[in-house]
């Protein structure tokens, strides 16, 4: 399998040059008994444990449904607010060594406006959670009381946008406070995903969990930014984005390695993920279920890729996916 | 990739508000296909090209009014070329284009003719003094050019539809399309039975144009447009919010305008 992303230097999507658009995705045949990958976690189950992230092709019911037929094993939305937000001026991404800058700027119709989207999305058959975000406790509680979803994602997390995201979720005591006030407003499960940009995420773990939490989601992008040589001007509209991609795995693969460690709730593992070896080195580290984001990049095609090498692999070491969770912390214990 | 440095090395009126900017690079681009314009420290946007080094711009907001400020000399961020563009079939062709959406049109005429296929061309026009690229067209279309004009000042009065009856829709091997939506939808409604022959550019809202924001998706398939597009076959247009609606910056979808 060729890695996407030739360090130093990302493989960007090229110029294409024919009307030919991806081709539809032919599943293998899977007559020959493959290890199952479902798994249940963070009170959802789920047919394998790879997930679409947000903020990657969540914005219309069409695009979730894509996933979902490519192989997702559930797909979270764009993260939804309160009101429309056009987000930030472009340039939006900067493709960087090893990584994707971003600084979209939650770009969102509003959850009221979004409703009809997640509904067409559920017609694909995997679990649908909604992305949420809001400037208060009782901003994400109004939102979520608002909202069919089948989860909660809570935004506490992006690194690019004032007054929402990392600014409350950097704080352990808000993180709690959020999470509590969702979790009495909804009956279906609530994930809290968490910045990286802290000192110790393990905090904001433990905070999400004693707030009612049924997982966390770790790791939203870090905090980066990019200049423009030949003129000196910040590349990124938002000057200050959040980096994705290879360049950030070993991050999220400690980060989800001491959340797991110390917490009850599962840990949903996100950063970096692009080939079925990086979930099985993610799984490893303690996360229960996996999301992918700029893999994408490379096309749909990337849920059955990962999927299919992560069956073969279970198959050859004769382990079951549950096997696989969290064995980087029982080898030395 | 990173944005590219280029100089705008020429900067031509078209039309009051339509511009045409050469670049000291030639991307190598199909026609059809498109660059993200980075006006630093403004804002970066699609424009589609109007041949290997130029683009055509009309003057319709805060990033195209910037880049209207800046003359020869000056430079911008360039990503691209990107997407998929036109791809010449057939022996005879037909161009249908309306205001700014002729010039990939026009980019797409000139390939053909080096490459000995026959070209008409049907292009449209708010007004006589809209019209861009008239020699262009004149010149690659051996078959017939055929210009109309909303207020009836030149041309056939009416759409660019109005222009179809003069033309034998049958004899063509392939229709290239690139204009306003409402216009592409007229045109698309009026020739359902040829839509697997008709290439239309289209446009959606673009913001990361590498295919992983979403912002670009077109009902009821998901395509997204900035790198399954911007050229798309028609027979994929018909039955979804092409034509009927549109979704802005937010996600929020609107009517279709223009």
């Amino acid at each position: 399998m060729t890695r996407p992303f030739s360090c130093p230097r990302i493989n960007y999507p090229g110029p294409g040059r024919s009307l030919d658009i991806d081709k539809p995705f032919i599943f293998p045949d899977r007559s020959t008994a493959m290890p199952s990958l479902s798994i249940r976690a963070g009170g959802l189950d789920l047919k394998n444990p790879l997930l679409l992230a947000a903020g990657i092709l969540g914005t219309t019911g069409a695009s979730l449904r894509r996933a979902a037929a490519s192989g997702a094993g559930g797909v979270v939305t764009k993260s939804l607010g309160s009101a429309p937000r056009e987000g930030h001026p472009g340039p939006t991404i900067v493709p960087v060594e090893c990584g994707l800058l971003n600084a979209m700027g939650l770009p969102n119709p509003s959850y009221r406006g979004f409703q009809e989207e997640i509904d067409s999305a559920r017609a694909g058959g995997v679990p649908v959670i909604a992305s949420i975000f809001g400037s208060s406790a009782a901003e994400f509680a109004q939102i979520a009381r608002g909202l069919k979803a089948d989860a909660f994602e809570l935004n506490l997390s992006c690194p690019h946008a004032e007054n929402y995201g990392s600014e409350l979720g950097r704080y352990p005591d808000l993180v709690e406070s959020v999470t509590g006030a969702v979790k009495a407003a909804s009956d279906v499960p609530i994930w809290v995903k968490l910045t990286p940009n802290t000192a110790d995420i393990l905090e904001l773990g433990l905070a999400a969990q004693r707030g009612g939490a049924d997982a966390v989601v770790a790791i939203n992008t870090l905090k980066a930014m990019a200049i423009d040589i030949e003129s000196g001007y910040p590349i990124l509209g938002n000057r200050f984005g959040g980096l994705s991609g290879p360049a950030v795995k070993p991050v999220a693969v400690r980060c989800v390695y001491e959340l797991a460690a110390r917490l009850e709730i599962p840990v949903i593992g996100v950063g970096g993920i692009t080939t079925w070896e990086d979930a099985v080195e993610m799984m490893m580290a303690g996360a229960s279920a996996l999301q992918v984001g700029t893999a994408l990049l490379r096309g749909y095609g990337v849920f059955e890729e990962i999927c299919t090498g992560l069956a073969r692999y279970l198959e050859r070491k004769s382990m079951t996916i549950d096997d696989l969770v969290g064995l980087a912390s029982r080898r030395l214990s | 990739m990173k944005p590219i440095d280029c100089t705008i090395t020429e900067v031509r009126s078209e039309a009051p508000l339509i511009r045409t900017y050469r670049l000291d690079k030639d991307l190598d681009p199909a026609p059809g296909q498109y660059l993200m314009l980075w006006i630093r420290g403004v804002d970066e946007i699609p424009m589609s090209f109007s041949s290997p080094d130029t683009i055509t711009v009309q003057s319709v907001g805060e990033a195209t009014a910037a880049l209207f400020k800046m003359g020869a000399g000056r430079s911008v961020g360039v990503r691209g070329p990107l997407g998929n563009g036109f791809v010449l079939r057939g022996k005879r062709i037909l161009l249908i284009g309306g205001g700014v959406g002729t010039a990939p049109l026009a980019f797409l005429g000139e390939q053909a003719r080096r490459a000995e296929i026959s070209v008409a061309s049907l292009i449209g026009f708010r007004s006589q003094g809209d019209i861009i690229f008239q020699e262009r067209f004149e010149s690659i279309s051996d078959i017939d050019t055929i210009i109309t004009t909303d207020d009836g000042s030149a041309g056939i009065p009416g759409h660019v539809s109005a222009g179809l009856a003069h033309l034998d829709i049958e004899s063509f091997d392939q229709i290239y399309l690139c204009g306003p939506e409402v216009m592409m939808w007229d045109i698309i409604s009026r020739l359902r039975e040829h839509a697997d022959r008709i290439q239309a550019c289209i446009n959606r809202y673009f913001k990361c144009a590498a295919g992983v924001c979403g912002s670009c998706c077109l009902d009821p398939e998901g395509l997204r447009i900035c790198v399954e597009g911007p050229v798309i076959q028609a027979n994929r247009l018909l039955e979804g919010e092409f034509g009927r609606y549109r979704r802005d910056g937010s996600g929020s979808k609107g009517p279709c305008k223009g």
